[in-house]
């Protein structure tokens, strides 16, 4: 009853493009699903739909792209879009619901290529109304094309100087830059240049956009701290110390980052094994040489198997499908050895970036009155007593204080607890344990739920 | 890790599991003065105490847990300062629907069966009734059996609470230690092998929930436990409705609203459970129907979303009672698992009930029904 397919692929950002179009034309029969209505992902959303000005705006990396997503629509790959897959069960049945509608699919293998998550930045005011993420202003800025008019970012990471860029070339400059690294990152990270040398070309990339911004007459301040969000009902503005003095910035939106982590609901929902990566200041699922986690059949292409950036995640998932090709028995045309080469090269900038934008250490420690859980409202003080009282890890603390058991499944919150429950107990980061992921992974209307696909025979049931 | 020393891995009684029977009777065991050890293979409240729906429920019982029933119902009374925690506990009534009259005629010859024990806590109540607790009700529903004083509580706030609470009077609990195996001493003491080296005492009990069967077989008294993974689901917040605890006749369902909008969904639809990797796996084909159910009988569910769905790793009984009791075969070991779907409400009355059994050898409550020899037709071997 239920459909099967060689290989589903989740997400359509460029690891998945990739690793279907590496699948396809080896002949394995191949789906995609995605949440949005086009393909591209986060980096290249709405890719298609972009003229000729937009693509001058978002930059040349974007426009990049293009031709990824001209040879997915090339390629045999099925496309769901629209589709959101909340539940992917052990026998590898894959729930997604698709214009209100609920259908199942069953993989031999499945690549979950759902990208990178913002970091939280539990900072006091996070919670107000205009406050988003230099990612939330992006999928403006891509989709829509509207961007906030009275606008501060604010925080650490490339990222936010590639939305400050694109917001200056949009004619819609952000009011100001306040920038968290603290003294002497930029020394240590120097640490880590030789092997970056080699990426040379991300490195002047980068310092093309903080000048493209400062040359705009973007106010920028430098290692801020004690960063406060004013307002009562929505945001008024700004507070922070920086450059020996106590700044204030009246703004009616405020554009928080402190990088990106790989997204875990996927291989948290199927208890892969996770390791504690030191240098992202993240977790990261295991996987092996051909990017399989501990899941058998489950593979991680992309940011969501520790981050690397868009070109690293098309490379990956161009290995993973010519992976699935060769394992299935097909022939494959690619040179795999070559494009690990290539993806070495292109990894190589990451030591110095993750040691550059390490995230602030305000916001893996919040105060005790600072909400940490969006959903149900729950102060860093709040955890804190938790473990106080003697409750031994993230789901325990989940339990009673109700953190990640709101709507977002804890992907807002989730590695804000986790710091706040080991720094608490002192004990150091890896040894913290995350929420089990339950399904379904997104909001899913009760209505929609009964009418769930008849997939089995029903069981005989007693009575409770 | 350091090495406990060597009377620190002796006790009068180890206790197999930190679950809310365990953990509950190592608190009356200390209470009464025994020294106490707990092996617990994950953590405390881990599996089904930690997870369940937190219904306190007398309604329907068993006629055998009936009295266990209405002594812990006692104990859940006085639980905020016992405890030191109110473990959530709000009273609130537990009712069954009915949707026919057939259903109408079952229940009253229950609560008539019931009055003829002496027991008064279950009574039929009509629609006008049912419709002060529930303000969006189906008009398929003719009536109702309810306990108007029963109630709910958070599952695992309870068993932590427990936990503490036994800790502060001295038991001791070892957690990510799992019981391996038991031997008899040669001085008459149980040895109870773990990968941390043994724990000795001369009593032992086993409340282990899903995992007791696999000790239990290797003592000569294999039980037919049946793996079962209710499922659970939660919603968004919805404006108040409902406040009683709701099931009904004929179909798998427990309903509930919380204090704080979300609707708890429950019932026993079950999902995959695996009891060697730990895992409880929901499976939404069954949970469909858990949906039409909910949407049929309170229309305004009809505007919610399932947020998250959880399921529970529980020891079911073919005949849906536990075992509770003296093993048949060695004097000093006692037994209570098996709850099947149903045991949270019991965990306090029953950790005071087998304390007792256990401390003294006697205890007033009939625990003839709950026997393992029913299983293993076994009569006392010693
Ligand atoms: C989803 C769900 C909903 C429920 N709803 C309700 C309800 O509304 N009302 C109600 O009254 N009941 C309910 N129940 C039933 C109730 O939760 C259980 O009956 C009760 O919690 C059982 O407690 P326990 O201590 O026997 O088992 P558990 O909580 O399973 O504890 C047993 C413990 O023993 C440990 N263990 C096992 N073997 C070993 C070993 N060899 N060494 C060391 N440790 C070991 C396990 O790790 C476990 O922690 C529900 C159950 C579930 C799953």
């Amino acid at each position: 009853m239920v459909r099967e397919v060689d290989v589903a692929v989740i997400g359509a950002g460029p690891a998945g493009l990739a690793a279907a179009v590496e699948a396809a034309a080896a002949g394995l029969s191949v789906t995609v699903l995605d949440e949005q209505p086009a393909p591209g992902g986060q980096v290249y959303r709405a890719i298609e739909r972009a003229d000729s000005g937009r693509l001058a705006i978002l930059g040349q990396d974007y426009a990049e792209g293009r031709e990824l997503v001209a040879a997915f629509r090339a390629s045999r790959a099925e496309y769901l879009p629209a589709a959101t897959v909340w539940n992917i069960g052990t026998d590898r049945l894959i729930d997604y619901s698709q214009g209100g509608e609920i259908a199942c699919l069953r993989a031999t293998a499945i690549v979950a290529a759902t990208g990178a998550l913002e970091r939280p930045c539990p900072v006091p005011g996070w919670t107000l109304p205009g406050v988003t993420t230099a990612g939330g202003l992006q999928i403006l800025l891509k989709g829509a094309g509207v961007v906030e008019d009275d606008l501060v970012l604010a925080g650490a990471g490339p990222l936010l100087w590639l939305i400050a860029s694109q917001l200056v070339a949009a004619g819609a400059p952000p009011r100001a830059v306040v920038e968290t690294l603290p003294r002497g990152r930029q020394a240590a990270a120097l640490a880590r240049l030789p092997g970056a040398l080699r990426a040379a070309g991300y490195l002047r990339k980068g310092v093309a956009l903080m000048n493209a911004v400062r040359r705009a007459g973007v106010a920028v301040h430098t290692h801020a701290e004690g960063l406060e969000i004013e307002g009562e009902t929505r945001v008024t503005g700004l507070r922070f110390r920086a450059e020996g003095g106590e700044h204030r910035l009246h703004c009616t939106a405020v554009g928080l980052h402190q990088g990106v982590i790989p997204n875990p609901q996927v291989t948290r929902l199927l208890r892969c094994e996770h390791v504690w990566d030191a240098s992202q200041h993240a977790f990261r699922p295991v996987l092996d040489d051909d990017f399989q986690t501990t899941f058998p059949g489950l593979y991680v292409a992309g940011d969501a198997g520790g981050i690397g950036g868009a070109r690293a995640a098309a490379l990956q998932g161009r290995l993973v499908g010519m992976h699935l090709a060769a394992r299935a028995g097909r022939k494959v045309a690619g040179k795999p050895a070559a494009l690990r080469t290539a993806l070495a090269r292109d990894l190589a900038i990451r030591p110095f970036l993750e040691a550059l934008y390490a995230p602030d250490p305000a916001i893996l420690n919040p105060a005790d009155s600072t909400i940490v859980c969006r959903c149900e409202e729950v102060t860093a003080g709040r955890v804190r007593a938790a473990v106080k009282l003697g409750a031994p890890g993230a789901n325990q603390v989940k339990s009673l204080v109700r953190t990640g058991m709101g709507p977002c499944q804890g992907r807002v919150c989730g590695v804000a607890v986790s710091a706040i429950i080991a720094t608490a107990r002192g004990a150091p980061p890896d040894t913290a344990d995350y929420y089990r992921i339950r399904p379904p992974l997104k909001p899913l209307a009760l209505t929609e739920l009964a009418a769930y696909p008849m997939i089995a025979p029903d069981l005989e049931i007693r009575e409770p | 890790m350091t090495q406990p020393s060597q009377p620190a891995r002796s006790a009068d009684v180890v206790v197999i599991g930190g679950g809310i029977h365990g953990s509950s009777a190592a608190l009356y065991l200390a209470q009464r003065g025994l020294s106490v050890i707990v092996l617990e293979k994950d953590s405390v409240g881990r599996h089904a105490s930690g997870v369940n729906a937190g219904g306190v429920r007398r309604l329907g019982r068993h006629l055998a847990e009936v009295p266990i029933a209405v002594r812990s119902r006692r104990i859940w009374a006085t639980v905020a300062d016992f405890l030191g925690d109110d473990c959530g506990f709000e009273v609130a009534p537990q009712m069954r629907l009915a949707r026919s009259e057939e259903h109408l005629v079952a229940m009253r010859a229950r609560v008539a069966e019931m009055q003829a024990l002496g027991y008064h806590h279950e009574v039929m109540i009509g629609t006008n009734q049912i419709r002060e607790y529930i303000h969006s009700l189906s008009d398929e529903v003719v009536g109702a059996v309810a306990c108007l004083d029963d109630g709910f509580a958070q599952p695992y706030q309870t068993t932590f609470a427990i936990h503490r609470k036994a800790r502060a009077l001295g038991a001791r609990f070892h957690e990510g230690v799992r019981a391996l195996g038991l031997t008899r001493e040669a001085g008459g003491d149980w040895r109870v092998a773990t990968a941390e080296g043994d724990f000795t005492a001369p009593r032992v009990l086993l409340a282990g929930g899903l995992w007791s069967g696999e000790i239990s077989a290797t003592l000569g008294e294999p039980v037919p436990i049946i793996p079962f993974a209710p499922m659970m689901l939660v919603t968004t917040r919805l404006p108040p409705f409902c406040n009683a605890v709701v099931g009904a006749a004929g179909v798998p369902l427990s309903f509930k609203q919380m204090p704080n909008g979300t609707v708890v969904i429950g019932g026993g639809r079950p999902g995959r459970p695996d009891a060697a990797t730990n895992r409880a796996e929901t499976t939404f084909h069954p949970l469909r129907l858990s949906a039409q159910t909910c949407i049929s009988l309170f229309p305004i569910m009809a505007e919610a979303s399932v947020v998250r769905t959880w399921a529970g790793l529980e020891a079911e009984m073919p005949d849906q009672i536990p075992v509770v009791g003296p093993s048949l075969r060695h004097e000093g070991l006692y037994y209570a698992f098996g709850f099947s779907g149903h045991g949270f409400q019991l965990g306090l009355g029953m950790g005071e009930i087998m304390a007792e059994l256990i401390a003294t050898g006697a205890t007033d409550v009939d625990l003839a029904p709950f026997s393992i020899g029913r299983f293993t037709g076994g009569a006392p071997a010693y």
